[in-house]
């Protein structure tokens, strides 16, 4: 045990521990809003919706089919995608072409309804949910005790967002997805089907949504405000960092949710508001966000 | 980029003025013989819920500005006029004062900030600010945390005016929210609502004309937080409450689909969609959480099918301006 400007080490690495999990979520989800931004030009208000909804997927299979976590990790982003897909097709398809602000309000009025039926099914308490038995447990580092748990939770979507960026930027149907943001017209054109490819994208960045909410079952307690209360984070998050780079967004998801993990140790009652106090420094610095371009 | 409200082909300028007048004679007589026939705390909700959908409308018709933390004027301004009645002792008309300057001082330094960002960006930056504020509202002791701030008195206007009975609350409320109605209307068809509509329609021209448009969009954004402040701070005293329901990101949310509901960019559509919306939430009050689904529900219908709301369809059909 040693202390850090008069903070034990426990509580300091602690923090900063809880500080990278959050920022893990905040990577994950402003990298869905990113992708989806890119290919639809539609902000997805209904992302904390859809990342609720992965939590209690994996709640859900996990209470009447038996399925574990493992399973849940697999199944629950192909299902919630599934469900995405047939929003995009259902609702988003026909608001592409009006004014951004439709797609955010259609995306919201979507988000209540999600929100709402689940408080009427699940009540606004919430859940628990076991960690799995493989990551039961953790290990003393010395200068902190570190969860199993959210050591694979940080991790794990480090590798999720890593494949992300190499898929978008690396491979072919990544330079087919970059071309139809840059011209839609031009790329179909060339005998490329870029509407499916839009719904497939959507159907992508909700699994995405859905993938970190099952992460987050064990962490969190799974309640149906658990999306709305962090989607706005995330906003603050997306504005940020800017909407144009994909790496840009998992750097600044990690890297606010450390500041807001240091923010809890040195200066508790700041620690709800760290990110928007520091979204306003951004936008009087630099308006177009660390990565982005203005716009 | 597309306007966010398409306004129907207008008729020659004597015409609108007509059907203008009409519908307002219309308003004000329905709104006279109304709290004979309905229940007057509610009529007072949904005129001070009406100003609030005024001023969003203000800057969302006619400037092309999507604010999602309009929440953050209204329910501040009403912390700051309950405060001022209850802890201070003001007399109303004193505190209605200092909670709408709480609202404008409030709308100079976020519109400051969210006017850096254009289009979806704006939405996100109000959202964000909206919800720090209501994280210090929660915090702050002087709000009452969960509690709010109860019992505010309504006191007596200019000292002569017992606002404790309901009918001269009436009048006095009435008075306000038509004031602040005809100042809108009188903002949007002055020269300057003119420049704000060029910025909606076409921003770089407007720039190019030689427009400051920042400064045009930072003092609209201000007016509209000022009379979102003054409809907040009459809501305190008509309750006799401030709580954090007032400046949740819910009630962020809940004016943008009264004014979409209504008719965004349409004079009268706010009042209309306001008064419906809080219609809605009364008699539904007892299914609970259905509300929100219905509420998003309506969301998904007005943005699929019915972009133009009630007002903007009326006046498609009539050929007036409304």
């Amino acid at each position: 045990m040693f202390d850090i400007f008069g903070i034990p080490s426990q509580a300091l690495f602690g923090q900063l521990l809880i500080g990278l999990i959050n920022g893990s979520f905040y990577a994950l989800l402003s990298l869905g809003l990113a992708v989806i931004f890119g290919m639809l030009n539609v902000i997805n208000f209904t992302h904390g919706a859809q990342y609720m909804m992965g939590a209690f997927a994996a709640y859900l299979l996990l209470q009447y089919l038996g399925l574990n976590y493992w399973e849940a990790l697999v199944i629950v982003p192909l299902l919630v995608g599934a469900s995405g897909i047939l929003v995009e097709r259902l609702f988003l398809q026909y608001v592409r072409k009006l004014d951004h602000v439709y797609g955010l309000i259609l995306t919201f009025g979507l988000a209540l309804v999600i929100e709402g039926l689940f408080r009427n099914y699940f009540g606004s308490s919430g859940e628990p949910y076991q960690v799995p038995d493989a990551l039961q447990g953790g290990h003393n580092l010395g200068f902190m005790f570190l969860p199993n748990y959210r050591a694979w939770v940080i991790g794990f979507s480090l590798v999720v967002c890593l494949v992300t960026w190499f898929a978008i930027e690396r491979t072919r149907f990544g330079s087919y997805l970059r071309a139809a943001t840059e011209n839609p017209t031009l790329v179909r054109a060339f005998g490329i089907n870029v509407p499916r490819m839009v719904t497939l994208t959507y159907g992508f960045g909700v699994g995405l949504a859905a993938l970190a909410g099952v992460m987050a079952a064990p962490i969190y307690n799974v309640s149906p405000q658990m999306g709305s209360e962090v989607i706005i984070v995330v906003f603050a998050v997306v504005v940020i960092g800017g909407m144009g780079s994909i790496l840009g967004a998992i750097v600044t998801g990690f890297g606010l949710g450390i500041i807001e993990g240091l923010t809890k140790v040195f200066f508790p009652e700041a620690s709800s508001t760290v990110i928007f106090v520091v979204m306003a420094i951004v936008l009087l610095i630099r308006p177009a966000g660390l990565f982005g371009r203005l716009g | 980029m597309a306007a966010i409200a398409d306004p129907p082909a207008l008729p020659a300028r004597a015409d609108d003025a007509r059907s203008l007048t009409v519908a307002f004679i219309v308003m004000v007589a329905l709104l006279v013989v109304a709290p004979f026939v309905v229940y007057p705390v509610f009529l007072m909700q949904a005129l001070c819920f009406a100003l609030f959908a005024c001023a969003f409308n203000l800057l969302v018709g006619y400037v092309g500005l999507l604010s999602f933390g309009h929440a953050l004027f209204f329910g501040w301004a009403s912390y700051l006029c309950a405060h001022a009645a209850k802890r201070w002792g003001l007399p109303p008309e004193a505190a209605v004062l200092f909670g709408t300057a709480g609202g404008a001082v409030l709308g100079l330094a976020a519109g400051f900030l969210a006017i850096r960002r254009q289009g979806i960006y704006f939405a996100m930056i109000t959202l964000a600010l909206a919800q720090m504020m209501y994280f210090v509202a929660l915090r702050a002791p002087f709000t009452g945390g969960e509690d709010g701030i109860q019992d505010v008195p309504r006191g007596r206007l200019f000292g002569i005016f017992d606002l404790s009975h309901e009918m001269t609350m009436y009048v006095f409320i009435l008075i306000m929210v038509l004031a602040g109605f005809l100042f809108t209307y009188r903002v949007i068809n002055s020269p300057f609502g003119e420049v704000l509509k060029a910025i909606r329609e076409n921003e770089p021209r407007a720039v190019s004309l030689g427009y400051r448009t920042d400064r045009y969009k930072l003092v609209a954004f201000v007016l509209s937080a000022t009379l979102a402040g003054l409809a907040g701070a009459l809501k305190a005293l008509v309750f006799q409450l401030a709580s954090l329901t007032d400046v949740y990101w819910t009630m962020s949310g809940e004016v943008v689909l009264m004014t979409l509901v209504g008719g965004l960019g349409t004079i009268f559509g706010p009042v209309v969609g306001a008064f419906l919306i809080v219609a809605m939430e009364t008699y539904l009050a007892q299914l609970g959480q259905w509300v929100l689904v219905i509420q998003g529900a309506i969301f998904v219908f007005c943005v699929l099918a019915f972009r133009r709301g009630i007002v903007g369809e009326l006046a498609a059909l009539l050929r007036v301006k409304l």
